[in-house]
C-alpha cells in the first residue's frame, strides 16, 4: 500500500467525490488558485474549473448559509472554513439552521453538506486560529462531528461525509497535514460512527481523536517499554460517538484514560467518562477515571507555553502511569 | 393567465392569508395554541403580489412572520393549520410550529426563527439554480429589521459578486417588535442599501397588490438575468409583534391611519374599478373563509404526534 500525507488524502477524497458525483463542489476561501490556506485543495481549480471550486469573499455566515442553501435545493456542497475558530462567525447557519431543518421539517428537508475545518494549537497561530471547539458541535443533535488522526481514516471519512445526507463537521487538525500514512488505492470509505482500535492492549485503554490519537500511540510504545500494555482507542467520529467500542475496550482493561487537546471543562472527555461511568463496566474499574486535556485557558503563542498547553507523550505517559498504581 | 384571473388569483391569496391569520388569532384567544404566532395581517399585499410573479421551480425562504408567504407561495392551509395546533397532520408533522413552516419539494425553504438567516440560504438556492441552469430564481422574504444583521448584508454581497438570481423582499413593517425602523438604522430609505453592494434597490407600496405584483414580475426577470436585486415594500404591522404584544410603544392612531390603507380593501376597490361585481368578489370571500374554516376544523380534529416519535428525523 502507498503512503500519502494527511493533506493528499483530503484532496483525494474532493477530488474523486467531485469526479464520481457532479453535485458535488468546493467552496470557501483562498480554496481555488491558491489551493486553500493549507494546501488541501491544490490542482483542484485546474481540473474543475471555477464554477466547481469557488473562491469566496472572507464571509462565513453567508457562506456556510449559501452552502446549505445549495445542499437543500439538491446539491453537496464541501465547504472549507479555514481556521476552525472561524465558525463562531458561522454559527446560526450550523447550529440553528442546518442542523434542525430537518428535524424543524418533519423530515423533509435534507441537509448533505460538508463543513471541512483546520483545527488545533501547535503552529504559533495564537489564541484565535488554534483551538478545537469539537465539543460544542457534539452537543448539537443533527450534526455529525468527524475527526481523523491519519490520512487513510481521512479519506475514507470524508468520502463517506460528502455521501451522508446530514450536516458533517470535519475536523482536520492542522500538525497532521504533513503527517503520512498508508492509504489504499482507488475508492473506499471509512463508515462514520466507527471508532478504531489503532493499538491492542490489556492493562489500560487510552482513549483519544484528532492529532491527539497520535501522541497516545506515542506514548503507548514508551508505555510498552515499561511493561504496560496500552489500547489506543482512536474515535474518528464524535457524534455519533462509538460507545460500544469504547465500553468493550474499557471493560477488558478496567482502566481509561481519555485524552483530547480541547480544553477539559465541558470538552468531549467529559462526556466519554460519563458514559463510562453510567455503564455496566464503572463498577468494575480499577482504578477512577481520568481527563487528560488543553488547559482551560486560551491558546497561548509563545513556543513553550503552547507546548504547555496540550497533553504531550510525556503527560500521557505519565497520567498512565498514575493510573497503573 | 389574464389580467382578471391574475386579479382574482392575488385576491384569494390574500383573503385565504387574512382569515388564516385571523383563526389563528381566535384559536390563541381561546388558548388551542400551545406557542404563539406572529400575525402578518396588513401586509398580505407583499406575498400575493411577489408569489404570484414567480414560477415552478423557483424558491423562497421567508421569516417568523411566514404564514403569508407560505400560503401565497402555494402551501395546503389546512397542513399549515394543523402545524400551527401541532398536531401530526401538520406540514411538518407538529415538529416546526408557527415560525418552522417548510414546503421543500415546492421549493419553500421555510419560514425562519432567526432574523435574517434566509438571506443566505437564499443565496445558496440562488446558486443551485445557476449552476444548474434551470432559469429559477430565489426570492428571500425579509423584515427592515434583518437589513441590520450582518447576514443579510453579508448575503447581499456574496450575490453580487456572483451574480446570483436572488431578490430580496424587504417588508418595511415599521418595526422590528417595538424598535421603529427610523431609530434602527439611520437612512430612510432602505431600498439605498443596495447600492452600497452594486446592485439595484426600489421601494414601492407594498399595500398595493398589484403594484407588487408588477415590480415582482420586472424584478424576477432582471434577477434571472443580471443577479441580485432588493425590492422594498412599504407595509405596516397591523397586529402586535407577536401575542404578547401590548402595542405600548405606538399610538391607536398611527395604527388607526394604516387601517385605512389596508391592503385587502385597496385590492378591493381595484378589482371593481376593474369591473368585477360586487357579487364574485363576496363569493371568493366566501371560499376563503370557506376553506380557512375547514382548515381549522381538519386541524383541531387531528392527532397530536406521538410521544414515542420525537426522536424521528434528527438525522436522515
Amino acid at each position: 500500500m502507498r503512503k500519502i500525507t494527511f493533506q493528499k488524502a483530503i484532496n483525494e477524497a474532493i477530488s474523486e467525490e467531485m469526479r464520481r458525483d457532479r453535485d458535488v463542489f468546493l467552496l470557501g476561501e483562498d480554496v481555488g488558485a491558491y489551493g486553500g490556506a493549507f494546501g488541501v485543495s491544490a490542482g483542484l481549480l485546474k481540473e474543475f474549473g471555477p464554477e466547481r471550486v469557488m473562491d469566496t469573499p472572507i464571509s462565513e455566515a453567508a457562506i456556510a448559509g449559501a452552502a446549505l442553501g445549495a445542499a437543500l435545493a439538491g446539491m453537496r456542497p464541501i465547504l472549507e472554513i479555514m481556521f476552525s475558530d472561524f465558525v463562531t462567525i458561522a454559527m446560526d447557519m450550523i447550529v440553528n439552521q442546518a442542523a434542525k431543518i430537518r428535524y424543524m421539517s418533519g423530515g423533509q428537508a435534507k441537509a448533505p453538506l460538508v463543513i471541512r475545518t483546520a483545527s488545533g494549537c501547535g503552529t504559533g497561530a495564537g489564541a484565535q486560529h488554534s483551538q478545537s471547539l469539537e465539543s460544542w458541535f457534539c452537543h448539537i443533535p443533527g450534526l455529525i462531528v468527524v475527526a481523523p488522526s491519519c490520512p487513510g481514516d481521512a479519506k475514507g471519512l470524508l468520502k463517506s461525509a460528502v455521501r451522508d445526507d446530514n450536516p458533517v463537521i470535519f475536523y482536520e487538525h492542522k500538525l497532521l497535514y504533513k503527517t503520512a500514512g498508508y492509504v489504499p488505492e482507488g475508492d473506499f470509505t471509512v463508515p462514520i460512527g466507527k471508532a478504531d482500535v489503532k493499538r491492542s492492549g490489556g492493562d489500560i485503554s487510552i482513549i483519544s481523536y484528532s492529532a491527539a490519537a497520535l501522541t497516545c500511540l506515542e506514548a503507548a510504545r514508551e508505555l510498552s517499554g515499561e511493561g504496560i500494555s496500552a489500547e489506543v482507542v482512536d474515535l474518528r467520529t464524535l457524534r455519533p460517538l462509538d460507545t460500544e467500542t469504547i465500553i468493550r475496550s474499557v471493560s477488558k482493561t478496567g482502566r481509561a484514560l481519555i485524552v483530547h487537546e480541547a480544553c477539559k471543562t465541558g470538552g468531549l472527555g467529559a462526556e466519554i467518562a460519563a458514559l463510562i461511568a453510567e455503564s455496566e463496566t464503572s463498577a468494575k474499574l480499577k482504578a477512577p477515571l481520568k481527563r487528560l486535556c488543553g488547559l482551560d485557558i486560551p491558546v497561548p503563542y509563545s513556543r513553550p507555553l503552547e507546548k504547555a498547553f496540550a497533553p504531550t507523550v510525556d503527560s500521557v505517559t505519565a497520567a498512565a502511569k498514575e493510573l497503573m498504581k | 393567465m389574464d389580467g382578471h384571473d391574475m386579479m382574482a388569483r392575488i385576491y384569494m391569496k390574500m383573503l385565504r392569508t387574512r382569515r388564516f391569520e385571523e383563526s389563528c388569532a381566535e384559536l390563541f384567544a381561546k388558548g388551542l395554541v400551545h406557542g404563539t404566532a406572529h400575525l402578518y395581517i396588513g401586509e398580505e399585499a407583499v406575498a400575493a403580489g411577489v408569489c404570484s410573479a414567480l414560477r415552478k421551480g423557483d424558491y423562497i425562504t421567508s421569516t417568523h412572520r411566514g404564514h403569508g408567504h407560505c400560503i401565497s407561495f402555494g402551501m395546503d392551509t389546512s397542513a399549515m393549520m394543523a402545524e400551527y395546533l401541532g398536531r401530526e397532520t401538520g406540514c411538518c408533522k407538529g415538529r416546526g410550529g408557527s415560525m418552522h413552516m417548510f414546503d421543500i419539494k415546492n421549493g419553500n425553504l421555510g419560514e425562519n426563527g432567526i432574523v435574517g438567516a434566509g438571506c443566505a440560504i437564499a443565496a445558496g438556492a440562488a446558486l443551485a439554480a445557476k449552476k444548474r441552469g434551470t432559469g429559477a430564481v430565489a426570492v428571500c422574504f425579509l423584515g427592515d429589521g434583518a437589513t441590520n444583521e450582518g447576514s443579510f448584508h453579508e448575503a447581499a454581497n456574496l450575490a453580487a459578486v456572483w451574480k446570483l438570481p436572488l431578490l430580496f423582499v424587504c417588508e418595511d413593517n415599521k418595526y422590528g417588535l417595538s424598535m421603529p425602523s427610523n431609530k434602527a438604522m439611520n437612512i430612510g430609505d432602505i431600498s439605498k442599501r443596495a447600492s452600497s453592494y452594486g446592485f439595484p434597490g426600489k421601494t414601492i407600496d407594498g399595500n398595493d397588490a398589484m403594484e407588487v405584483y408588477g415590480q415582482a414580475l420586472c424584478a424576477r426577470e432582471y434577477v434571472a438575468q443580471n443577479g441580485p436585486m432588493l425590492l422594498v415594500c412599504d407595509t405596516y404591522r397591523i397586529c402586535g409583534h407577536s401575542k404578547s404584544d401590548k402595542n405600548a410603544y405606538r399610538t391607536d392612531d398611527e395604527i388607526e391611519t394604516w387601517r385605512k390603507k389596508d391592503p385587502i380593501m385597496r385590492m378591493r376597490k381595484i378589482m371593481l374599478e376593474s369591473g368585477f361585481a360586487e357579487a364574485e368578489l363576496v363569493c371568493m370571500e366566501e371560499k376563503a373563509a370557506r376553506e380557512i374554516e375547514e382548515a381549522v376544523e381538519f386541524a383541531v380534529n387531528s392527532p397530536y404526534p406521538r410521544p414515542e416519535t420525537v426522536c424521528d428525523n434528527v438525522y436522515a
